[in-house]
């Protein structure tokens, strides 16, 4: 028994050392000059330089905004749109239903991230191309979205709903005052998701913005480290984990919740 | 009336959503299909009713059937061995395992990375001669290796990429699978002396397969949508040999403007994505028998 064990926690921790060495060697990069990008000592003289270099070397200021404000609109947007067509789903007899429904989880497996050429042709009918609301537009109504707060909502007992309808409360309110209160974790989860979701995508801002003002961090990213011009490993390194540290900070902080939250968003 | 007024409320409440659900994904699957009968407009030169020629192109385009069979090779390399180590992951931090918080860090932790990020931090690996690989192989005596420049060994470098990155994510889902599973069942079956490996096999595997197709739909999926990283680390070359579907959809697009070209390679996709859909909703149909 004892040597099953053992077995099993080298097994695990040599895995958990393979898993981490990438990340360990980018941040030991990063944190030392570009002198010791590959020589190993551990008494390396640690500099923060090669944070300031990158930050100074493109407008990551701008990307970070930009970002921030691509995600703020797509979880704002997907929120309010998802709460109200799962609320539907959850509640509510009419025709239609099911088909409604299968067009939702339809959305699932083909998802806007792979119609990139016929969204292209969309946004620019639309005018809206290299703009912020036009990476996030694909992205509001989401299949995913709707079906997690619809099995949320489902669960809140009818009592509770018919409790609210006795004492004169409209069809909003009670949606307001009695489903949304009882779904925050679900809320919480689903938030972390998309906005961890939406932080790291590419390909579509990447297509649809072209200019410094709506470039989201990860497009900035790439051409940043894409320049052939000789910039050091150290402050490619330092740039990428200035891109990822929000959320890597976040998610060591708050690792249980995040580890949660994806949980719960993925059983049914 | 009081029915019919439940059921314009519940149009109302779907109104919003459908109109970006339908703009976004369901219309523009099917003007995909409509675009590839067509030729790409070029100009003051609109798009002419072309049939199928758009579709001889592809049968003829030895790139489509290059990026086809990459895709192919990507989706099995890398779905049953980020299924398989997510499993194994999930297993070991599901124990009772000294340092267990840092261990299950530092398995998840590639999760919530950006796969731009990813791709940076593993280039710094196979950077010929003076990446960590060859540092260490250099070390060891090994010649210098050039695993994204060649050939042969490209794909696989942007597959180990993927399995890094992805297996964390599975492994949330397992770990979630395996607190559900009651001690009791595990229990009564070691009464009956039930050795370890068998109470894996017929306990807790079984009780997994709702959780694994899951995964594997997501995995399969993920193989079709995730391109970020070959634009870092391979940007599809060496001659394609790293290329994938997506990948390609965007060079033909947006690289070389052919709209129509790239509808029609969409089409594929979608066929796939379909029979997929398909396929699913048949299998989770015996997962409830299964219960």
């Amino acid at each position: 028994m004892t040597a099953d064990r053992i077995l099993n926690t080298a097994g695990a921790w040599a895995l958990a050392l393979i898993w981490v060495l990438p990340l360990a060697y980018a941040i030991w990069t990063a944190v030392h000059p570009a002198a010791y990008e590959a020589r190993f000592d551990l008494f390396a003289p640690l500099t923060l330089e090669n944070f300031i270099k990158a930050w100074n070397a493109a407008p990551f200021g701008r990307y970070f905004l930009n970002t921030f404000v691509l995600v703020t609109v797509i979880l704002a947007g997907q929120i309010v749109l998802c709460t109200f067509a799962a609320y539907a789903f959850a509640r509510y007899q009419f025709p239609g239903r099911g088909v409604l429904f299968g067009l939702v989880l339809l959305q699932l497996l083909i998802m806007p991230d792979i119609l990139i050429v016929e969204n292209y042709k969309a946004i620019r009918l639309l005018d809206l191309v290299d703009t912020i609301p036009a990476i996030a537009l694909p992205y509001i109504a989401s299949g995913f979205g709707i079906f997690l707060l619809r099995q949320t909502f489902m669960s809140v007992p009818k009592e509770l709903e018919e409790a609210a309808q006795v004492e004169g409360m409209s069809t909003l309110g009670i949606l307001v005052k009695v489903y949304m209160p009882l779904a925050i974790p679900t809320y919480l989860a689903y938030g972390l998701v998309s906005v961890s979701h939406h932080w790291n995508n590419f390909l579509w801002p990447l297509i649809i913005t072209n200019s410094v003002e709506t470039r989201p961090v990860t497009v900035g990213l790439s051409i940043f480290s894409a320049i052939d011009s000789g910039v050091e490993w150290s402050v490619i390194n330092a740039a990428t984990l200035m891109t990822s540290g929000p959320l890597l900070l976040a998610f060591l902080l708050f690792q249980r919740q995040f580890v949660q939250s994806f949980m719960r968003a993925g059983i049914k | 009336m009081l029915r019919t007024r439940g059921w314009i409320h519940a149009w109302l409440l779907l109104l919003p959503g459908f109109v970006f659900l339908i703009a976004f994904t369901h219309l523009p699957a099917l003007t995909t299909l409509w675009s590839s009968f067509f030729t790409t407009p070029r100009g003051r030169r609109p798009a002419k009713w072309a049939g199928l020629e758009n579709y001889d192109t592809l049968i003829g385009d030895p790139i489509f059937w290059k990026v086809l069979w990459n895709n192919a090779i990507y989706a099995a390399g890398t779905i049953p061995l980020s299924i398989i180590i997510a499993l194994v992951m999930a297993l070991w931090v599901n124990r009772q395992l000294a340092g267990r918080g840092f261990v299950r860090m530092a398995y998840f932790t590639p999760t919530v990375l950006p796969m731009i990020a990813v791709a940076n931090i593993w280039m710094f690996f196979y950077t010929p001669g003076f990446g960590l690989i060859d540092q260490i192989g250099g070390a060891l005596g090994f010649g210098q290796t050039n695993i994204l420049g060649s050939a042969n060994s490209a794909l696989f470098g942007v597959m180990v990429v993927t399995i890094w990155k992805e297996a964390g994510f599975f492994m949330i889902f397992y770990l979630a699978a395996l607190q559900t599973i009651p001690t009791s069942l595990i229990e009564a079956a070691r009464v009956e002396g039930a050795g370890g490996w068998t109470i894996f096999r017929r306990i807790t595997l079984p009780l997994l397969m709702p959780t694994t197709l899951f995964v594997s739909i997501n995995a399969v999926v993920n193989s079709f949508r995730m391109v970020d990283h070959i634009f870092i680390l391979t940007g599809g070359g060496p001659d394609n040999a790293s290329s994938l579907l997506l990948f390609y959809i965007y060079e033909v697009a947006f690289r070389f403007w052919d709209t129509a070209y790239a509808a029609t390679l969409t089409v594929v996709l979608l066929v796939f994505l379909m029979i997929l859909a398909i396929g699913q909703f048949f299998l989770f149909d015996r997962k409830v028998h299964y219960r």
